[in-house]
C-alpha cells in the first residue's frame, strides 16, 4: 500500500501551489483555477484519511466540498463577468476600490 | 423655648431659597420685600423671645446647645477622629450677637425696600441679603469651629455677591474680587489655626477645646500660633492692618450692603471670634499685645485717612476700619466685654450713618462727593437729625451710646494690666480725629452753602427708609445705657451679662474686679474734652472759615496728598504682590506652560497619531490579493506558533 504520508504530502504541495497562485497571479481566471486547486487538494486529504481510517465520513464530506466548489465557481465567474463589463479588464492589480 | 433656636437660622435660609428660586418670577416688588425682610424679622422675634426667656433664668442655665445633625464623622484609625455636627449654641454672647445681627439686619432690609426700588435685580438683592444673614447667624450661633468657618466663608461669599451686585460696571466687579481675595488670605490663616487646634486638642468643638484649654497654663507655643493664625483670619474679615484694603473699595456696592455687611455685621465677625475664643487668647498674652497694637494703630491710621476723603461713603468706610481697631484694642487689653459692647453700639450708629448717607445719595441722584453737597438739612430734616445723632454718638459724647462703649475701651486700655499709656494715647488721638472727621462730614454734607446742582431737587426719603433711621437713632441714644460703668453709678449690665462667658479667660489672666478710681473720671473728662474739641474745630473750619482747610492742605501738601492717596498702600500692594503675580501668570504660566507645554502635548499627541495613521493607511491598497496575503500570513503565524509551543 502507498503510505498515507505520500498522499498528504501531495495534498500539501498542491495546496501551497494553489495558495501561491491565489496570492500572486494577476489574472482573475487563473486565481479561480488556483482556488479550485486548493479545494481539490483538500478533497485528496479527506479521501486519503477516509480510506486509511476505514471511515466513510470523509468521502461524504468530499461530495459536499465538490458541490460547494462548483457553486462557488459559478458565482465567482459571474462576478468576474460583471467586473469585466465594468472595468474591461480582469487584471486584479487594477481592481483596487475596496478601500476608503 | 430653647429648641426654637434652629428657626432663627432657618428663616433666612428659607427666604434665600424662595427668593432665589422664584424671585425672578415674582413681579410684585412689595412681596419680595416683605418676604426678604419678614424672614429676618421672624428670626429677630424668635431671638428676642429666647433672650427674654434667658433673662429670667439663673446664670448657669443660660447655656444651651441644640444639635441638628452630624455633619462630619470620621474615624482615622488610631486615636484621632473628627466629629463635627451642625449644632447651635445659645449663650449670653451668641444671643447678643444674634439680636444685633437680626435686629439691625431687619431694619436694613426694610430700608432696602425703598432704596433698591426699581432696580432690576431687586429679588436677587434680597435673596443675597437673606443668604448673608443665614451665614452670619451660622457664624455666631455655631458650637464648633467648622460650622463657624462655614458661616465665615459664607459671609465672605455674600460680601462678594453683594459688593458686585451691579455687575455690569467693571469697577464693582473688581472691588468684589478684591474683597473676596483679601478675605481669603485671612481665611487661610484661620484654616491653619483650625488645623493647629485640631492637632493640639483633637477636636474642633468649642466646649471640648475651651474645656481642655482652661486647664492649661499660660504661654504654650502652640497656643501662641493658634491665636495668631486665628487673628490673621480676623485681620482679613474685620479689616485691620494689613488686610483692610478691601473695605474702602467695597463701597462700590449698594449702600444697604455697606451698612449691613461692612458696618454692623460681617466685619464684626473677627471681634466675635476673639470673644468666643477668649480663653485661648488668655493663654497667649503675647498675641493679645500684638492684637492691641494692631487695633490701636489701625484705629489712628484709618482715622487719618478718613480726615481728607471726599466721598461720603469712603469717609464712613475708614471710620469703620478705625472703630474696628478700637474693638480689637479692647480685645487686646483683655477687655472682652467692652469690645463686644462697642461692637453693639457701633452697629447702631454706623448702620445709621451709612443708611443716612444712602438717603443723601438717593436724594441727590447718586452724588457721593461731599464737595458737591451742603445745606441739605433744609431738605432732608429727618436724615439730618438722625445722622447728627449718629455723629454725636460715634464721637463719644455722653449720654449717647458711643460714649459709654468707647470710654470703657479707653479706660481699660489705660488701666488694665495688659494695657499701656501709649495704647490709651493712641485711642484718645483716634477719638479726637473721629470727632473731627465725622463733623467735617456732617457740616460739609448738611450745613453751609448749597453746592449741589439745583435741578436735583432733593427731598426726604420715603417712610420705609426714614423709619429705620429713626429707630437706629433711638438705639444710638439709649443703646449705651446697658453699659453704664460702675464709676457712673450704673450696674454695667452688659458686662454682668457677658461675665460668665469671659470668666475663664479673666481668671487665667488674673483680672480682678475693677475698682472705681478717681483716674477713671479724669480720663473720662479728657476723652469727652478731646471729642468736643474735635467737633468744635470741625464746625469752626468747615462752617465758618473753610479757607483754613484749603490753606492747611496747601501748606502741608505732601502730607495731605499722602492721606488723600491712602498712604499709597494699594499702589504698594499692586507693585509688590499683584502685578508680579499677574505678569508671572501671563508670561510664564499661560504663554509659557499652558500654551507651549500642555497644548503642545495634546496637539503633539494628535499630530503623532495623524502621522502614524497616514503611514498605516497605505496597507489599505484596495487590491484583494494583498488582503489575502495578510490572511495567509496570519494563518501561517498561528500554525507555526501552535506547532512550536
Amino acid at each position: 500500500m502507498v503510505p498515507i504520508q505520500s498522499y498528504l504530502a501531495l495534498s500539501a504541495v498542491l495546496f501551497v501551489i494553489g495558495a501561491a497562485g491565489v496570492l500572486a497571479r494577476r489574472n482573475a481566471i487563473i486565481v479561480f483555477m488556483s482556488i479550485e486547486l486548493m479545494l481539490n487538494s483538500v478533497n485528496l486529504t479527506l479521501i486519503a484519511f477516509s480510506v486509511y481510517l476505514g471511515n466513510a465520513t470523509g468521502q461524504m464530506l468530499v461530495f459536499f466540498v465538490m458541490t460547494v466548489a462548483a457553486a462557488e465557481a459559478a458565482v465567482g465567474l459571474a462576478i468576474v463577468i460583471a467586473l469585466f463589463r465594468r472595468k474591461k479588464t480582469v487584471n486584479l492589480d487594477e481592481i483596487n476600490i475596496l478601500k476608503w | 423655648m430653647y429648641d426654637l433656636t434652629p428657626y432663627i437660622v432657618l428663616f433666612p435660609l428659607l427666604g434665600f431659597l424662595i427668593l432665589g428660586l422664584f424671585g425672578s418670577r415674582i413681579k410684585n416688588e412689595k412681596l419680595i420685600g416683605v418676604i426678604g425682610s419678614g424672614v429676618v424679622g421672624m428670626s429677630f422675634l424668635v431671638a428676642t423671645s429666647i433672650f427674654i426667656h434667658m433673662l429670667g433664668l439663673e446664670e448657669a442655665k443660660r447655656q444651651y446647645i441644640g444639635t441638628l445633625f452630624t455633619w462630619i464623622s470620621t474615624f482615622t484609625g488610631t486615636v484621632t477622629s473628627l466629629s463635627v455636627s451642625v449644632a447651635y449654641q445659645v449663650d449670653q454672647l451668641s444671643i447678643l450677637m444674634t439680636l444685633v445681627v437680626t435686629g439691625v439686619g431687619f431694619l436694613i432690609h426694610v430700608y432696602s425696600i425703598g432704596y433698591m426700588h426699581g432696580d432690576k435685580g431687586f429679588w436677587r438683592f434680597f435673596s443675597y441679603m437673606n443668604l448673608f444673614i443665614f451665614a452670619m447667624l451660622n457664624l455666631v450661633l455655631a458650637d464648633n469651629f467648622v460650622l463657624m468657618f462655614l458661616g465665615w466663608e459664607g459671609v465672605g461669599l455674600c460680601s462678594y455677591l453683594l459688593i458686585g451686585f451691579w455687575y455690569e460696571k467693571k469697577f464693582t466687579g473688581d472691588a468684589a474680587k478684591k474683597a473676596f481675595v483679601v478675605n481669603r488670605i485671612g481665611d487661610f490663616g484661620f484654616l491653619l489655626g483650625m488645623f493647629l487646634i485640631f492637632q493640639t486638642y483633637g477636636s474642633l468643638n468649642f466646649e471640648t477645646v475651651f474645656g481642655s484649654a482652661s486647664v492649661m497654663s499660660v504661654g504654650s507655643p502652640a497656643l501662641k500660633w493658634i491665636t495668631l493664625l486665628l487673628f490673621v483670619g480676623a485681620m482679613g474679615k474685620s479689616a485691620q492692618i494689613p488686610l483692610y484694603v478691601w473695605l474702602p473699595d467695597a463701597m462700590a456696592g449698594p449702600t444697604p450692603v455697606s451698612a449691613l455687611i461692612h458696618a454692623a455685621t460681617m466685619v464684626t465677625a473677627g471681634v466675635y471670634m476673639m470673644a468666643r475664643c477668649s480663653i485661648l487668647y488668655a493663654l497667649a498674652p503675647a498675641t493679645l499685645q500684638f492684637v492691641a497694637v494692631i487695633g490701636a494703630v489701625t484705629a489712628v491710621f484709618a482715622a487719618t485717612i478718613g480726615l481728607v476723603q471726599n466721598d461720603i461713603k469712603k469717609v464712613l468706610a475708614y471710620s469703620t476700619i478705625s472703630q474696628l481697631g478700637y474693638m480689637f484694642l479692647a480685645m487686646g487689653v483683655a477687655a472682652f466685654g467692652a469690645g463686644i459692647f462697642h461692637l453693639m453700639t457701633h452697629a447702631f450708629f454706623k448702620a445709621l450713618l451709612f443708611l443716612g448717607s444712602g438717603a443723601v445719595i438717593h436724594a441727590l441722584h447718586d452724588e457721593q462727593d461731599i464737595r458737591n453737597m451742603g445745606g441739605l438739612k433744609k431738605y432732608l430734616p429727618v436724615t439730618y437729625k438722625t445722622f447728627l445723632i449718629a455723629a454725636i454718638a460715634i464721637s463719644g459724647i455722653p449720654p449717647f451710646a458711643g460714649f459709654f462703649s468707647k470710654d470703657e475701651i479707653l479706660w481699660k486700655a489705660f488701666s488694665s494690666d495688659y494695657g499701656s499709656v501709649v495704647l490709651w494715647l493712641l485711642g484718645v488721638l483716634g477719638a479726637g480725629l473721629t470727632a473731627f472727621y465725622m463733623f467735617r462730614l456732617v457740616t460739609l454734607t448738611f450745613e453751609g452753602e448749597e453746592r449741589f446742582a439745583h435741578d436735583a431737587h432733593p427731598h426726604e426719603a420715603r417712610k420705609s427708609m426714614t423709619i429705620p433711621l429713626m429707630i437706629l437713632a433711638g438705639l444710638s441714644v439709649i443703646g449705651g445705657f446697658v453699659g453704664i460703668p460702675r464709676s457712673l453709678l450704673g450696674g454695667n449690665a452688659i458686662e454682668q451679662w457677658l461675665d460668665p462667658i469671659f470668666a475663664p479667660a479673666n481668671s487665667k489672666l488674673m483680672i480682678s474686679e475693677p475698682r472705681v478710681v478717681w483716674s477713671e473720671y479724669v480720663l473720662m473728662i479728657l476723652s469727652v474734652a478731646v471729642a468736643i474739641a474735635g467737633i468744635y474745630a470741625a464746625r469752626m473750619i468747615y462752617l465758618k472759615r473753610i479757607e483754613i482747610a484749603s490753606a492747611v492742605a496747601e501748606r502741608y501738601s505732601k502730607i495731605y496728598n499722602l492721606l488723600l492717596n491712602k498712604y499709597y498702600v494699594d499702589e504698594a500692594y499692586d507693585a509688590a504682590i499683584v502685578n508680579p503675580i499677574v505678569t508671572g501668570s501671563d508670561k510664564i504660566l499661560w504663554k509659557g506652560f499652558d500654551v507651549k507645554v500642555l497644548d503642545g502635548l495634546v496637539n503633539g499627541t494628535a499630530g503623532l497619531v495623524a502621522i502614524t495613521a497616514q503611514w498605516l493607511r497605505k496597507i489599505q491598497s484596495g487590491v484583494a490579493q494583498n488582503y489575502a496575503i495578510i490572511f495567509i500570513g496570519g494563518i501561517v503565524f498561528i500554525l507555526t506558533w501552535l506547532l512550536i509551543r
